[in-house]
């Protein structure tokens, strides 16, 4: 396996009138080709801004202040804008969460689709064309040629999220970045849009970083998962151990927040409170006022560190491994 | 059991239509075939809802569960069909015994943000109705409006901030507090935790279990969730194209799903199964209500469609003590 994407330390700071909001606060982490990574955390824990990092979509007034992206070996944040506009849309494309906000209202889905295979490769009209025409294809949509001439409108929100992910899919990239895509949707059509994106990766190779807040929609699909607590990654490990046996406390309350139908009609474990406000985060570590096995020297803030073989943690008071399995069965 | 009926749906139907514009009218008089266009949002719906019980009703966007949820709030009036609540026909009432029914039945919404006015301090939005309808004294107002804040876990001193100072966690409480000042009996929660974070879910649906206890409150969930609706109800309907499709007890239903739209739907809920979960999607896609498909409306998305499926429309009937379903398999396995 080659390593396609290496996150150092990525800083991400907002300077807004009240102060600094540090919504990425030195994450790292490394994704292979043809891995599916899951970036899990509530609103406001900065998994989307790191999605936008690497793509160099964050606007003022925020920046990426510190730490390196190496995409295949080059670094994206010293790049430029210049480099990065070769590589987005070609390399590294994106899935937002509302297709409306992709898709432009008053062009047909082909005018857009052609327009960005030209944006990149010198072809003739009709060969982009061709390509847009089996690039639906591939996503499941039936009678293309009649889906091209049609406006964004004129789609329901599942067909639309799949031409957002077909036009993604146009120059065969290397990284997908996905930012919640299925969170508007149907529960019926979220299986369908989870089982092509699975396709996809599989067949192509292409490496997927999945932003979503529900662990329990990425624990079928990803190799790995990334769990974010303000702005920094809390634990990190393949996915089914994580799953398995979370040994963050977050992580834990995470998992244990959504209905499971073991416990009907009873109270869930709720983690208390609520996610602190980037301009006035706790010392220490972030998570120690919600947490319910903070001690004294949680004031020092901890370092992710590796826990076992292929996991990394940031907890001085993590459940053991052990004790975490024989709870979650 | 029907005295510990709460609420009656008894074969409500809703119908959208669009007028047509002056364009239209004219080329009818001219001999064009044209005819409005109706949407049958809610088909002939019939439930029994039992006193002191959650009843979950999930379906896909555009199933018309929102609009039976508006209905039995008393916030539209159906087209056909009756809402008994108590005994009464919610629309053959007048006056006062019209708005006390109309207070007993409660709506708790999906966005708290836009149903809460931005421009009032929370604990108007609360005391508001309680002040209109009389039901505390002006002097006990402040003590009734912190008591209903603490009673849905928000720090009473928070009453005078306005809706954009709270986090959305806290906006849905606020919902609820306005729900409960006017006492109700019951509570149509229409997709009230779905904009939540699961933490934040977690914590919305444990204070909706509290409540319920604390004031024998009687609910209609509304959710395209399975998995929050398993959680929270006690008997769960499915909802299609505007009609129920199965309707059974909670735990039964999620176990032994019957008609082929909640297998489907049951077998999508996220679970924690890790490895490489393969899916099993539901063709297609949920059809236009303007144009529904003859016969069962799901026959076209069905992997055991058959040619009865396309010409006659299922009647919902017992398949199993307590257990509803509309399936024309149900006839063929008997």
């Amino acid at each position: 396996m080659t390593t396609l994407l290496d996150v150092r330390n990525l800083q991400t700071h907002f300077f807004t009138r009240d102060g600094v909001a540090k919504a990425v606060d030195g994450v790292s982490f490394t994704l292979e080709k043809g891995q599916i990574l899951g970036l899990v955390g509530e609103s406001g824990s900065g998994k989307s801004v790191t999605g936008f990092s690497i793509l160099g979509l964050v606007d003022p007034p925020g920046r990426v202040v510190g730490g390196q992206i190496l995409f295949d070996g080059a670094d994206l944040v010293s790049g430029g804008e210049g480099a990065m506009r070769h590589l987005r849309g070609k390399r590294i494309a994106m899935i937002f969460q509302d297709p409306m906000m992709t898709l432009n209202p008053v062009l047909r889905i082909d005018t857009q689709m052609v327009e960005t295979v030209r944006a990149h490769e010198k072809v003739s009209h009709a060969e982009a064309l061709k390509r847009a025409r089996d690039a639906l294809v591939q996503v499941g949509i039936s009678s293309p040629d009649e889906r091209l001439q049609s406006y964004p409108h004129q789609f329901s929100g599942g067909m639309r999220q799949r031409v957002a992910i077909a036009i993604a899919l146009l120059h065969k990239p290397d990284l997908i970045i996905a930012d919640e895509p299925t969170t508007a949707l149907d529960v019926t059509i979220q299986a369908q849009i989870l089982s092509e994106v699975q396709n996809l990766c599989a067949k192509s190779g292409t490496a997927l970083i999945w932003i979503t807040h529900d662990l329990a929609v990425v624990s079928g699909l990803a190799d790995r998962l990334a769990v974010m607590y303000a702005g920094r990654i809390i634990e990190e490990g393949p996915t089914a151990e994580i799953i398995a046996s979370p040994r963050h406390p977050y992580t834990r309350g995470l998992i244990d927040s959504v209905p499971q139908g073991k416990r009907h009609g009873a109270m869930l474990t709720q983690i208390k409170g609520m996610t602190p406000s980037l301009l006035k985060l706790p010392q220490g570590c972030k998570f120690a006022p919600r947490c319910p096995r903070a001690e004294q020297d949680c004031q020092v803030e901890p370092l992710l560190e590796p826990a076992g073989a292929d996991r990394k943690l940031r907890c001085h008071h993590p459940h053991s491994e052990a004790a975490a399995k024989v709870s979650a069965s | 059991m029907t005295d510990n009926t709460i609420l009656k749906i008894d074969g409500v139907s809703k119908r959208f239509s669009k007028d047509l514009d002056i364009a239209e009218r004219i080329g009818r008089k001219l001999g064009a075939k044209i005819a409005p266009v109706t949407v049958h949002a809610v088909d002939g719906v019939s439930l029994d809802i039992r006193r002191g019980e959650v009843l979950g009703l999930v379906g896909e966007s555009g199933c018309g569960k929102s609009t039976l949820g508006r209905m039995v709030a008393g916030l539209s009036t159906p087209s056909e069909g009756r809402i008994v609540y108590n005994g009464q026909d919610v629309a053959g009432l007048k006056g006062a015994a019209a708005r006390d029914a109309a207070l007993k039945i409660q709506m708790i919404f999906q966005d708290p943000m836009s149903s809460l006015n931005p421009r009032m301090r929370v604990r108007d939005i609360v005391g508001e109705a309680p002040r209109i309808h009389g039901i505390v004294e002006r002097n006990e107002m402040a003590s009734y409006v912190e008591d209903i804040l603490n009673q849905v876990g928000l720090d009473p001193s928070m009453g005078k901030r306005y809706p954009h100072q709270f986090s959305g966690g806290q906006r849905a409480r606020v919902g609820i507090a306005r729900a409960l000042a006017v006492r109700p009996d019951f509570l149509v929660c229409d997709e009230s935790v779905a904009a939540l974070d699961v933490s934040i879910q977690a914590q919305v649906l444990n204070l909706f279990v509290k409540l319920r206890q604390d004031f024998d409150l009687t609910y209609l969930f509304v959710s395209h969730d399975l998995g929050v609706v398993e959680h929270i109800s006690d008997r769960i309907a499915v909802m299609y194209l505007g009609r129920i499709v199965e309707l059974g007890e909670a735990e039964d239903l999620i176990a032994r799903p019957n008609h082929p739209y909640s297998q489907a739907l049951v077998s999508e809920i996220p679970t924690f199964e890790t490895g490489k979960k393969s899916y099993h999607a539901i063709k297609g896609e949920i059809p236009s209500p303007m144009n529904p498909p003859k016969g069962c409306h799901f026959h076209p998305r069905c992997p055991h469609a058959h040619d009865r499926c396309r010409v006659e429309v299922p009647a919902l009937k017992q398949v199993a003590p307590g257990r509803l379903s509309a399936c024309h398999l149900n006839d063929r396995a008997a």
